[in-house]
């Protein structure tokens, strides 16, 4: 019997530990702010574990001005051709020129810049 | 990167020996810190000399570049250096975490067992190590732990997790040569298979074997 109490044990430590390397793979891909549609299939220690595990990433992800969160691929061009999906505003770049926003815009901006607003949906990533 | 050639001075922990490298030769290393972390199945020693120095480097090029000429095509050439040395550096920092994670119970295990000689693994990270055990631990207690019956109120992570793989293949090729390695230790149907390593040559073995070649340099995994 106690055989049986070790199974199930194991079986739900394994459905519970996918579930948080699921959950870490959000982190990765989201950033820190999850959509609240995921909030919502997630336990409240779930979101525990989620807020612990941001905090113990941020002196690692973030030091000395490297985030390593960001970079996930080879970068192959200095500058991408990006489109507005949303109203944003005025964007600076880097010669203190300002980019006006607008949807369905398109520009030609340096990447890293457009990296973080990729990221929250705001500017779409054209290929063609 | 020629321009950049500033020699670089690094003090290695304790010695007051100066090791001297010049930028190509610094991305050369990091690059193969990279592969090595990358194609091994345990956890490498940090190399956080040259995390550093590799980070001096960029904000020197940055600076560089500010005070450059705009419209420069050495300025988009020199920004694109920069773009793929920070990803490396990300990759790199990113698959040591991604181990960490995955074993982490044996790599804090290890560490305990290291305490008397320098620590292997760089503050932050053993800092993270240990953070990530205790909130796992807190999540698997209060979701199940807690509602089981007391004599399985523990789970002991270091049998459930699994160990890294050190039997593993992996590809190599030599840098130094290395003679009489041992490949097969003797038993019953074979005598010892020891073969010499060719400086050049490349392999594909168990890791295993190679482990303390790779750690010291000898070895470069492909």
């Amino acid at each position: 019997r106690h055989w049986f109490l070790l199974r199930n044990q194991r079986c739900t430590g394994a459905y519970l530990y996918d579930r948080l390397l699921r959950i870490r793979a959000l982190r990765w891909d989201y950033g820190s702010v999850l959509p609240s549609a995921l909030r919502l299939h997630m336990s409240a220690e779930e979101m525990d574990w989620f807020n612990g595990y941001k905090k113990s990433l941020l002196p690692l992800a973030g030091d000395q001005g490297l985030d390593i969160t960001q970079d996930m691929k080879p970068p192959k061009s200095l500058c991408i051709k990006v489109r507005c999906l949303k109203d944003y505003g005025e964007f600076e770049v880097e010669d203190g020129a300002s980019v006006l926003l607008k949807k369905h815009s398109q520009h030609f901006l340096p990447r890293w810049k457009c990296k973080q607003l990729i990221r929250q949906g705001i500017l779409e990533h054209v290929l063609s | 990167m020629a321009e950049e050639a500033d020699l670089l001075g690094q003090d290695s922990d304790g010695d007051s020996e100066e090791v001297v490298l010049t930028p190509a030769e610094l991305i050369d290393r990091l690059e193969q810190a990279w592969m090595n972390e990358k194609f091994a199945p345990e956890l490498l020693e940090n190399k956080s000399e040259i995390v550093e120095c590799v980070m001096e480097q960029l904000e020197h090029m940055e600076e560089n570049l500010k005070r450059a000429r705009k419209g420069d095509l050495k300025v988009s050439i020199h920004q694109m250096e920069m773009e793929r040395i920070r990803f490396v550096l990300s990759s790199y920092l990113r698959c040591r975490l991604m181990k960490i994670e995955k074993f982490f119970p044996h790599i804090l295990e290890k560490e305990k067992t290291r305490r008397e000689e320098e620590p292997s693994t760089l503050s932050p990270e053993f800092a993270f190590a240990k953070e990530f055990l205790a909130n796992t631990e807190t999540y698997l207690k209060d979701t199940a732990l807690k509602h089981m019956p007391p004599n399985l109120q523990k789970v002991d992570l270091l049998r459930t997790v699994p160990k890294p793989d050190l039997d593993a293949y992996v590809f190599l090729r030599v840098k130094e040569r290395q003679e009489n390695i041992l490949v097969e230790p003797e038993n019953d149907e074979q005598r010892d298979y020891v073969i010499d390593l060719e400086e050049g040559s490349q392999h594909l073995m168990r890791y295993r074997t190679v482990a303390p070649l790779v750690a010291s340099g000898a070895i470069q995994l492909i």
